[in-house]
């Protein structure tokens, strides 16, 4: 049986949905058996493959880079799960909204810091004045609520996914799981 | 009061009036009055005293004479001229030519459709009476018809006569106002009251605030019998304080009538009596609506509750309560006067009599106006309206206001009744009438009228307060041509939620205009979705 | 043969039979039957507004939709409570209190113990497709004992309600209108300062949400108790 090729991704986000993704344990040497982890911050691929099953996408889209990844993302992948509430809902990178871009960046970096005031510039990408969910711009497949999503529910919406099923997730998870 | 006390008021005015060879009549309302007609008034007065002409021209002020687009207006009697555009200084001339030619560069044509093709009943002395003196308003009829209520009828004919009109609520909805008179009578209830909804407020209407400051009289006169008719002992006229010049003419109105014994204990020696109260409103759109209305009026924050109960039923403090609007209250005096069958000879079948309407916009007569029902939409705008000035091509006409619709050229032919309009998605409304030509857009027009739902929605209600500003925002979309076709069909069903799910008629009727713009410019709406191409979005 | 009494009257929901009393709603009648109709400003005990929509039921043959929570049922009325139809505005009223204001579950202090969350789950919301509004709310902190936080405020009136109908107190209110609509207290005083508030905590118990909670909660520990106000609004009505 061919290999469902699987890509995760980590965006505007704690990472935490990945460690929870790891919580599945010994499950991930059987998941192995079905999919091949073609791109994440897991393994070493520097470039976004072409022709991926599954993409599961953390974060949420907070800079210019982001949009840029998302849509190379959308454009190669088969089915892209929004995992995790920043993916859903932006969640924490979202509580930067209502103050602004230029009014946060100003607040952390010039306010507070006594020694060297000033925003950083130089290679960093530019922040896009929102952080916003995923499907704000592109097209998602399946939403994946969670803060993280359980790894139980990784774990069965995965092998539902890989089944070429779309599973429930409302009575597995919800907003701030 | 008796009948023939009356007789003897209107008799001594009309004398009064004969006596003089002219009448010269200056537009007081608040169109013309922007434009300085107080000053007109004031010239005119100290010129005729000037030349001594006291006794030979009469000078007074009237309310509105409908053409606003040619204001002030000064009308002279009997002659029957009419002169546009009027200044203080064009002033010594008039008086120059009185019986002689008139000013030829101001004279207004009134063999023009916009004259000749209306039909007065509510507006029927506007232009005529002096809205602050009782005895005009006598003088041509007035206070005749609750003389004849109180003296030869008793309430179950009062409504009887109404219900045999036909005349449905002027306010909108349309509600056949005898019925609504006929519950209000039925409840049960030791007060009942007797409310005025003069809480104008569709962008570009004026119908209300014009008939208030026109003809004060005729509304109260209408008020005090339908107080009669329901048994009520109080009643209230809700304005918006927005509307100074309306207050203050409909406050003399109020003293005049309770000096001469319309209004008060006892009212024309009989066991009926009626008190009437004038509230501010502070503003807010959603107090037109009518429990919302009611709930101001007793004091609270201005927002509307379910019905039922009705407020037929449990209105102001609980108490059975009759809320009609001004239009409404300004037709019954000549219903009671003529008969309920000589005003349902006009119109249409379900949709009798005439109304008056605001018309406004991209239209050469600009005005208020008053039109048998049944008149098409082409009728007014093209006859009464005199069509799209500079040369401009027709678009739609919006009717309705914020809760109402865009219609296009392909069914002006439409009669204007209540079912007619609320076939095509738009609706009678209060007498609101944009026309608008063709270089509108319609998504701009749609979120215009949006942004006024969005800011008036009172917040009660989840579909309206948070629904309509998400509407605003799709629209915001289109307009930066950044929407796709998933935004369509959320724009789609958002109305559609927003229209089944709110709790008043305020959020009901606000997708109105994005329905009516999907439905019949709906190429507008697909030319602005941004076609996603995955090449396109990389470059 | 068996007539109805004239205060008794029976009618169906979703096909099925169901008979009520002449002060019963349409929403008391369906959850003494076990069946679900969701709602977030309904609370048993203080009076019906019927303004979040989500309670909304069909009217079958007219279509019509009327709030369950304040509408009392009619002789020989087939009531449809679950639709595609319902259940898609269903979805939209939540979809659009989300979007509304900033409900962050995850550093929430109701944080599964939130109505307007299971309400979301219950209805299979798990994403909203509406854009955020993001507004810009402040908290308030300064009554010793509680805090409020309007960008979890759903504007149920809840609080509203109970102060004024069971503590008669009537501290709460809100001002402006339309998004900018906002519960304040008295004439807009910091909450410490109201002269008024007996700081009994009614309003913070039941609040549907994390707007109003005890201080000194953290993430997920703000669980709401409501079990006092049957019982007091029953005293308040002069019941037994």
């Amino acid at each position: 049986m061919k290999k469902i090729r699987l890509a995760t991704i980590w965006l505007d986000g704690c990472s935490g949905c990945h460690m929870s993704f790891l919580d599945i344990d010994e499950r991930l040497i059987e998941l192995s058996d079905r999919v091949e982890l073609v791109f994440s911050p897991l393994v070493d691929a520097k470039e976004f493959p072409e022709d991926v099953d599954i993409t599961l996408v953390e974060g949420a889209l907070g800079t210019e880079e982001d949009l840029h990844k998302i849509r190379k993302i959308r454009e190669r992948t088969k089915l892209l799960v929004a995992f995790g509430d920043c993916a859903v809902t932006a969640n924490i990178p979202s509580m930067r909204n209502p103050f602004g871009r230029d009014e946060m960046l100003k607040s952390l970096y010039v306010e507070t810091d006594a020694l060297n005031p000033q925003v950083p510039a130089q290679s960093l990408p530019e922040l896009l004045p929102r952080a916003l969910p995923l499907h704000h711009y592109v097209h998602v497949d399946v939403f994946l609520p969670g803060c993280p999503p359980s790894a139980n529910t990784i774990y069965q919406v995965l092998t539902e996914l890989i089944e070429g099923r779309i599973p429930d997730v409302n009575t597995l998870t919800r907003f701030g799981a | 009061m008796t009948n023939e006390e009356l007789v003897t008021i209107a008799e001594k005015e009309q004398e009064q009036q004969k006596q003089y060879r002219y009448r010269i009549m200056v537009c007081s309302s608040t169109g013309c009055l922007s434009s300085r007609s107080d000053e007109i008034l004031a010239a005119l007065e100290s010129e005729v005293k000037q030349r001594g002409l006291e006794n030979e021209v009469f000078v007074k002020k009237v309310g509105c004479l409908g053409l606003c687009a040619a204001g002030p207006i000064v009308s002279i009697q009997p002659d029957g001229i009419l002169y546009r555009e009027m200044t203080p200084e064009d002033v010594p001339a008039i008086l120059d030519r009185l019986g002689g030619e008139p000013l030829e560069e101001k004279l207004i044509d009134t063999s023009e459709p916009f004259f000749t093709r209306q039909k007065k009943n509510a507006l029927e002395n506007a232009g005529v009476v002096d809205p602050e003196r009782i005895e005009d308003y006598i003088a041509s009829g007035g206070y005749s018809a609750l003389i004849k209520v109180l003296t030869e009828l008793n309430p179950a004919e009062v409504i009887q006569e109404v219900q045999k009109s036909g005349l449905r609520g002027r306010g909108g909805a349309g509600y056949p106002t005898g019925l609504k008179w006929s519950t209000v009578a039925k409840a049960e209830g030791d007060q009942k009251f007797v409310v005025c909804n003069a809480d104008e407020g569709d962008p570009g209407a004026f119908m209300d605030r014009s008939i208030l400051e026109s003809d004060p009289h005729r509304v109260l006169e209408g008020m005090i019998v339908a107080a009669y008719a329901v048994g009520a002992s109080q009643g209230y006229v809700y304005v918006r304080a927005e509307y100074p010049l309306a207050v203050k003419r409909f406050r003399i109105a109020i003293r005049q009538a309770e000096k001469m014994g319309f209004l008060g204990q006892n009212i024309c020696g009989t066991p009926f009596s009626f008190k009437v109260d004038v509230r501010l409103g502070a503003g807010a759109f959603v107090c037109g609506e009518e429990t919302a209305l009611l709930q101001s009026v007793e004091g609270n924050r201005g927002m509307p509750r379910l019905r039922p109960p009705y407020p037929a039923q449990s209105g102001l403090f609980g108490k059975p309560t009759l809320v009609n609007n001004v239009e409404t209250y300004a037709n019954i005096p000549a219903i009671l006067r003529n008969g309920g069958e000589w005003f349902a000879q006009t119109g249409t079948e379900k949709s009798k009599g005439t109304k008056v309407f605001a018309l406004t916009g991209k239209v050469k007569n600009t005005g208020l106006i008053e039109v048998p029902m049944g008149i098409t939409l082409r009728e007014i705008v093209y006859e009464i309206g005199g069509g799209v000035p500079d040369g401009r091509k027709f678009k739609a006409v919006q009717t309705g206001g914020p809760s109402g619709g865009c219609i296009p050229e392909n069914l002006l032919d439409t009669p204007v009744d209540y079912e007619s309009l609320k076939a095509l998605g738009s609706m009678m409304g209060s007498g609101g009438m944009i026309v608008i030509d063709d270089r509108s857009d319609m998504i701009d027009v749609a979120r215009y009228f949006m942004e006024f739902s969005m800011e008036e929605s009172c917040g009660k209600c989840v579909p309206c307060r948070v629904g309509t500003v998400q509407l605003y925002n799709l629209l915001g979309k289109f307009q930066r041509k950044e929407a796709t076709e998933e935004d369509l069909q959320t724009l789609e069903e958002l109305c559609d939620l927003v229209r089944n799910a709110s709790l008043c008629g305020l959020g009901q009727a606000a997708p109105n205009p994005i329905l009516s713009t999907l439905k019949y410019f709906r190429e507008e709406y697909l030319a602005k979705i941004r076609k996603p191409s995955p090449v396109e979005e990389e470059a | 043969m068996m007539t109805p009494t004239a205060t008794v009257k029976t009618f169906t929901i979703d096909g099925k039979p169901y008979s009520a009393t002449e002060d019963e709603t349409i929403l008391d009648v369906a959850r003494e039957n076990g069946i679900d109709i969701p709602t977030l400003c309904h609370l048993e005990g203080i009076l019906p507004t019927g303004q979040c929509r989500l309670c909304m039921v069909e009217i079958q043959g007219s279509g019509r939709l009327v709030p369950a929570c304040a509408t009392k049922p009619e002789e020989g009325m087939e009531i449809v409570t679950d639709n595609p139809r319902l259940r898609n505005y269903r979805k939209m009223i939540v979809e659009l209190l989300f979007s509304e204001r900033n409900h962050i579950c995850a550093v929430c202090v109701s944080n599964g113990h939130c109505e307007l969350q299971s309400v979301a789950q219950k209805l299979g919301v798990n994403h909203v497709r509406f854009a955020y509004l993001h507004p810009r709310f402040m908290l308030d902190g300064s009554h010793p004992k509680y805090e409020v936080d309007h960008n979890r405020c759903i504007l149920c009136g809840r609080c509203v309600r109970v102060c004024e109908e069971i503590e008669g107190a009537h501290t709460r209110d809100l001002r402006n209108r339309g998004i900018r609509t906002m519960v304040i207290t008295d004439f807009d005083t910091p909450w410490g300062e109201s002269p008024t508030c007996t700081g009994c905590g009614k309003c913070v118990h039941v609040c549907p949400t994390g707007a109003l909670a005890e201080k000194g909660k953290s993430v997920a520990e703000m669980a709401k108790r409501r079990h006092f106000l049957p019982y007091l609004a029953l005293r308040r009505r002069g019941g037994k």
